[in-house]
């Protein structure tokens, strides 16, 4: 019975509860409802709820343990050295998989019957042609242990899923009546399913978490396998990046931290700036109806797709510094280069920054200001001595906020600031970042066993410990340091 | 003893400067003059970036708007069922053994011949030349005409197909005389040719609906490169987010404001959210990659893995809009249900959350936009990968097929060498940026219509 079948099945279970459990509750009552201690749809719900959720979580776990426990089962086909080691055993899987899924396949083609499937022998030709056939591509020939392993893994999976299905169902019906034995008008019905209700927002709310652990967790393990075939020193302080899929790389990260930095500041001189003084002139200059029109407008900045922009320094931004600073300069004469990435992240963080210096300015008491204006001062001085350094904190964490951002920058590096890793000081030239390389090493058709691909982990891994660094510095930095007007 | 017993007279302190309120002093000039620059630097600053966002917006409409628009040509062709059924049993299987390149010939022999009866001179240039006026994708569709209606065989049909695109972009002036004398690809005689078959109407220029409905091409036929396939991606996934991001994030959304006790755990959910808001959206993509391809073996390029990806990505930013709407429901509301004897959660499912909708509807649908525009971490999930099927419907499991997505296809357009697909790059942008005005557009008026201030 097939995984979707079951779940169908345990719908339509989980209906049979919920109209058995109302109809019960009602009849241990003859139908005075005055007499439940919940309204009648809890026990409804209750019985919908004890059928279904049991028997669908012992078949989540059975699908997750299946896999794990059939693969033990194959390893007395293997040589007991293929299976020790972690990348061989899966490649191994992998075959025995496809051969015995297409071997399903072509039984369900017509191509084979099922007796032609299970005794298949090597000996009887080629099964990788028999089953090219059918639309099932296979890597290489199979050997005998594969496909022993394969006809085994076969049969396997065929008792597990019937197994699967009994189980599912006994665990399905087993809800089921408990349900039904236990509702009468006394039974609490509400609380139980409000208590199921609260563990379902619980475990919503771990997801987060569980993201965290995630990205954590996937980045560290292939880091740690990247360590284990390339100098994890080489690549932190390395001064060279010279991938090549020969083998005799060089990984070092050294030029393409100097890259993002690079960029990032350039970003980081035409936002800051721009950023501020648009939140100053739209918090204590524009009228209301300057206001009201500009601040949306500058926040479409902020709502338009990072490609665009990308787009926007391949095509413009890049040909136009190019062609008026960088050939007649004689800087460059490359269209991709650290001022083209930087000052269109710049444009992209603008509204970042004048959002939240926005928000910040006006959260300074109105007090200050009129006690500023009263001695005298101007409006610019009032802003420059009273409000900034008021609003401090919080500017300092909206900046390293932006600059966490400018850091991270994915498709405007990609499309605007090239593909060369270099460590040197003219912003004509084309440099590169972490995240570019991250992209180029990881599109494509990949293996993941090379340093070549692994060592993009470790950079995710530096990226992610950087900006979230930043990050909390930021938190920190504003929590430390607000002020508490009351 | 004081001061004014002293007989000391004080010294005469100078006879203050004459001055009056309607002249300005040095300092004040001074002090006006900085106040009127630091306001000149907000105007400055204001339309530094307004008028990046104009010019941006100005440089993608123009170079996109022509995407839109498609030269082609339009000449009689008699189907010669000599050549493209040799047998000449009209069997399906026969005639399949006629290749597109016997179906080029026949165009090409066909406009030479179309053009001699029009009395086009084609003088200048060769047969070879005015071959390469049909775009390699009108032959392909021919094919597939024939097959699917044997009985045209021997007719003279009408066919319309597209121009290449170096002819299309002389149309749109994207190719002048200039660009062509120093292009291989194209000849001056070429274009000379081009202008007699457009007096003639045999070149047009049409609306080009096959922009939005045709798969993607390669590198040589930029003129049939459309967003079909891209437009389903983008909609599968969009279809998934919200089915998965809405539950989740409002579930996470009423816990954290309404059950939660105040702890360590909850303060560590909280912090985690913030932080997660924060992270570089590649991170996500080295996530989706690690653990949904490489552990779970969802099909790389697939929308299910881009839609749990961009879920991941657009949830905490979703937490965050969904609990400022519960907060922003009066506790009144929550005190009078509970006081007619509302459970917790019955106050918080009838009450609160209905009235909240609003808000976190608005929430929802901007993330949405942000996570329709997001491109890099499907990058690392392998939707930039060259597909030209479309994915199979919702229901036959289109959502494991190989698909791309809106701002995918712009990026891995921009990266092709051929300029015209830069316009094609420019004119999906165009499409993306409807669909997000759209979304932000429903997001304003359900504001309006629907937010209540208590």
């Amino acid at each position: 019975m097939s995984v979707f079948l079951l779940i169908i099945v345990l719908g339509v279970l989980a209906i049979a509860g919920f109209v058995l459990g109302r109809g019960r509750a009602l009849a241990s009552v003859e139908g005075n409802t005055r007499r439940l201690h919940s309204l009648p749809g809890y026990y409804a719900w209750h019985g919908a709820i004890m059928a279904f959720l049991p028997a669908m979580a012992v078949l989540t776990l059975w699908l997750i343990a299946q896999p794990l426990v059939i693969e033990r089962q194959l390893s007395d086909y293997f040589p007991a050295e293929q299976f020790e080691n972690d990348s061989q055993r899966i490649l191994l899987m992998a075959d025995v998989r496809r051969v015995a899924e297409g071997l399903d396949v072509a039984v369900a083609a017509g191509a084979l019957t099922p007796q032609d499937a299970e005794t298949i022998t090597v000996a009887d030709g080629s099964v990788r042609e028999r089953l090219g056939a059918v639309g099932v591509a296979l890597g290489a020939e199979v050997t005998p242990e594969v496909l022993d392993a394969a006809q085994s893994y076969r049969a396997l999976a065929s008792t597990g899923a019937l197994a699967r299905a009994i189980v599912t169902l006994i665990v399905a019906l087993a809800g089921l009546a408990y349900a039904l034995r236990i509702t009468n008008g006394e039974f609490r019905a509400r609380n139980r399913v409000e208590a199921v209700i609260q563990g379902v927002l619980i475990l919503a709310s771990t997801i987060a978490i569980l993201t965290t652990v995630g990205i954590v967790m996937s980045m560290l393990s292939e880091t740690i396998r990247f360590s284990s075939m390339y100098p994890f020193k080489d690549f932190l302080f390395g001064l060279t990046w010279q991938p090549s899929f020969q083998g005799n790389s060089e990984l070092g990260l050294i030029p393409l931290l100097w890259g993002t930095l690079y960029i990032s500041l350039v970003a980081m001189i035409v936002a800051v700036p721009t950023g501020l003084f648009t939140a100053i002139y739209l918090a204590e200059y524009a009228s209301p109806r300057v206001r009201s029109i500009v601040k949306p407008l500058i926040e479409v900045i902020a709502g338009i797709p990072t490609v665009v922009f990308g787009l926007f320094a391949l095509v413009t931004v890049g040909p136009f510094l190019r062609d008026w600073f960088a050939v007649p300069t004689g800087l460059g004469s490359s269209g991709s280069s650290v001022m083209t990435a930087g000052l269109v992240i710049g444009v992209l963080n603008i509204p970042f920054i004048s959002s939240l210096a926005d928000d910040i300015i006006n959260a300074v008491p109105q007090s200050l200001r009129d006690g500023s204006y009263g001695l005298g001062a101007t409006k610019s001085e009032t802003v420059r001595q009273v409000i900034l350094p008021a609003a401090l904190p919080g500017i300092v964490g909206a900046i390293l906020l932006a600059a966490s951002r400018a850091i991270g920058e994915t498709m405007i590096v990609t499309m605007g600031a090239g593909a060369a890793a270099k460590l040197d000081m003219n912003p004509f030239e084309a440099m590169t970042t972490i995240t570019v390389k991250i992209v180029s090493q990881l599109t494509g058709d990949t293996e993941f066993n090379s340093p070549e691909t692994l060592v993009a982990f470790a950079l995710g891994m530096t990226l992610f410990v950087i900006t979230l660094g930043l990050n909390i510095f930021a938190l920190w930095v504003v929590r430390k340091y607000r002020e508490q007007y009351e | 003893m004081t001061d004014a017993t002293s007989s000391q007279v004080p010294a005469a302190t100078p006879a203050p400067a004459r001055s009056s309120l309607l002249t300005q002093s040095a300092l004040m000039k001074k002090r006006n003059a900085a106040e009127a620059r630091f306001k000149a630097y907000g105007v400055a600053a204001i339309c530094v970036s307004l008028s990046v966002l104009a010019i941006m917006l100005w440089t993608i409409f123009s170079d996109g708007v022509s995407a839109f628009k498609q030269a082609s040509l339009t000449f009689p062709v008699t189907l010669d069922a000599d050549a493209l059924d040799p047998k000449g049993n009209r069997d399906r299987a026969e005639m399949m053994r006629v290749t597109t390149i016997g179906y080029t010939k026949l165009l090409n022999a066909q406009l030479l011949a179309h053009l001699e009866t029009r009395g086009i001179s084609t003088e200048g240039v060769t047969d070879k030349d005015v071959a390469a006026f049909i775009s390699r994708d009108t032959p392909a569709r021919l094919r597939d005409m024939v097959l699917e209606s044997p009985e045209l065989l021997g007719q003279t049909i009408t066919v319309s197909g597209f121009a290449t695109g170096r002819i299309d972009g002389y149309l749109k002036g994207r190719v002048t005389r200039d660009t062509a004398a120093l292009d291989t690809n194209i000849s001056v005689a070429q274009l000379d040719l081009a202008d007699r078959m457009q007096d003639e109407g045999i070149l047009t220029t049409k609306f080009n609906w096959g922009f939005l409905t045709n798969p993607d091409a390669s590198d040589q036929r930029p003129e049939a490169a459309g967003l079909g396939v891209a437009l389903i991606g983008s909609a599968y996934m969009m279809a998934l987010v919200v089915v998965m991001v809405l539950p989740l994030g409002v579930a996470a959304s009423i816990y954290l404001e309404e059950f939660a006790p105040r702890n360590r755990w909850t303060d560590l959910i909280e912090v985690n959210i913030s932080n997660l808001a924060a992270v570089p959206s590649i991170v996500y993509g080295i996530l989706g990659l690690a653990i949904f391809i490489n552990f779970a073996k969802f099909p790389q390029s697939s929308p299910l893995v881009g839609a749990l990806v961009l879920t991941l990505m657009t949830l905490p930013t979703i937490i965050i809009a969904t609990r400022a709407a519960i907060r922003a429901v009066p506790p009144s509301i929550r005190d009078a249900a509970l006081g007619v004897g509302a459970s917790k959660m019955q106050t918080v499912f009838h009450h609160v959350l209905p009235l909240a909708a609003p808000g976190i509807l608005t929430g929802t649908i901007l993330g949405l936009a942000s996570a329709l525009g997001e491109t890099a971490p499907l990058l690392l999930i392998g939707m930039v990968a060259f597909v030209a099927n479309y994915p199979a419907g919702p229901l036959d499991g289109g959502v494991l097929d190989p698909a791309t997505a809106l701002p995918v296809q712009v990026y891995s357009w921009a990266s092709r060498s051929d300029p015209a697909f830069i316009e094609r790059s420019a004119g999906a942008i165009i499409v993306l940026l409807a669909f997000l005005v759209t979304m932000n557009i429903i997001a304003i008026i359900l504001r309006r219509r629907f937010e209540r201030r208590w």
